[in-house]
């Protein structure tokens, strides 16, 4: 998959910048998305090793083990024979407070936690399993409760009201996420359904 | 309101250290130990992070940006969608600082409590960088196939970006 889009993405772009006459600008992204690749990099190290050193001091204390108890009925709803005591709970837990708090530059490292995380658990094998996915929509969806970057730039242009968007935001988060998480598990459900009905022709024929 | 939002990060911290602390744990031995884990893991990330940048950098520069705006501008038109935006939900999956960009110039060309700037700030607000998210996160894995994650993503942000519209259209008159 990331082979497909890596490789459609460069392609098109090529083409599109000889078609807009914009090649030059093409080569100066070349060159200069690697350099900012590696900024973005150390931006997220560091983030990562103290976001990874205090999600460590939570799991000793077992403040996670709290946590997660708070986040099992919904985790039940929506992961599937997901081990609740294991690390990766444990990091979407911490993963989904940090996002529902605005807290990007935190759910990010944890995020990352959890990923690697599930991937153990769950034997992933170089294939995205369900919880993977359903954890990835989760967070390309995240629910954040103060969207306070849109707020300061319209207080900035001179809205009379910056937070008035305040419900529409949450009531459009909620209604993008439950449409992302219902296609997640609708789409894993009729790859499984496939793959079930090719396994039980094979004995028949 | 911001007062309260300056104080969530170190309240978060300060909780998590205080409570480390209570229940007798080597707050910072602990606290090394998870570093050194993620640092190792970040490096991992590093190679998988340049493609994509890579390719994300080519396409913004590319104008292939506008072009899908305009192919995808008389789907909108129906839904009801406010045509300043588009190039704010072309750019939102793709680019979290490009997305910030093109929500600037929108409210410098409209006003921020106009329909379209009100739906410009919903979506900014209710939405996420997909493909930056998806690179991240599955570059530290494994994963090579990563199945339906982008399809189902994607469904996210365009109801997203259809129920900005209509939100703003229902509730803010």
């Amino acid at each position: 998959m990331m082979n497909v889009i890596f490789t459609v993405m460069i392609l098109f772009s090529v083409a599109c910048g000889i078609v807009t006459g914009k090649s030059a600008e093409v080569s100066d992204a070349a060159i200069n998305s690697c350099v900012e690749a590696v900024e973005l990099f150390l931006y997220l190290i560091g983030g990562m090793c103290m976001w990874g050193g205090l999600m460590k001091v939570a799991e000793e204390s077992h403040l996670t083990d709290k946590l997660a108890a708070a986040f099992r009925p919904f985790a039940k709803l929506i992961f599937k024979d997901l081990d609740l005591n294991g690390k990766a709970f444990h990091a979407i837990c911490l993963n989904v407070t940090a996002n529902m708090l605005g807290l990007g530059n935190a759910a990010t490292p944890l995020g990352i936690e959890a990923m690697k995380a599930l991937e153990t658990e769950e034997n992933a094998n170089g294939t995205a399993t369900r919880n993977m996915i359903v954890f990835s929509v989760l967070n390309t969806a995240s629910i954040t409760l103060l969207p306070t970057t849109a707020a300061s730039l319209r207080s900035k242009h001179g809205s009379a009201a910056p937070m008035e968007i305040f419900p529409c935001v949450i009531i459009t988060s909620v209604i993008a996420l439950a449409a992302g998480l219902i296609s997640a598990i609708t789409l894993d459900g009729i790859s499984g359904l496939t793959h079930k009905k090719s396994e039980r022709k094979s004995p028949d024929v | 309101m911001f007062k309260f939002t300056e104080l969530l990060i170190p309240i978060f911290i300060g909780l998590i250290v205080l409570y480390g602390l209570l229940h007798k744990v080597n707050v910072f031995d602990e606290f090394i130990e998870g570093a050194k884990e993620n640092l190792s893991v970040g490096i991992g990330i590093l190679p998988s992070l340049i493609a994509m940048i890579t390719a994300i950098g080519m396409f913004k520069a590319s104008g292939g940006m506008e072009m899908i705006a305009a192919l995808l501008k008389p789907l909108t038109d129906f839904l009801g969608f406010p045509s300043e935006c588009l190039p704010l939900a072309v750019m939102r999956p793709v680019s979290g600082s490009g997305a910030l960009a093109v929500y600037e110039t929108i409210l410098e060309s409209v006003h921020p409590d106009s329909f379209a700037g009100r739906v410009a700030s919903v979506i900014l607000g209710s939405t996420e960088t997909t493909f930056y998210t998806l690179a991240v996160y599955y570059g530290a894995t494994n994963v090579k196939n990563t199945r339906h994650s982008l399809v189902s993503s994607l469904t996210a942000d365009f109801a997203g970006f259809i129920f900005s519209a209509l939100t703003v259209r229902l509730i803010m008159r």
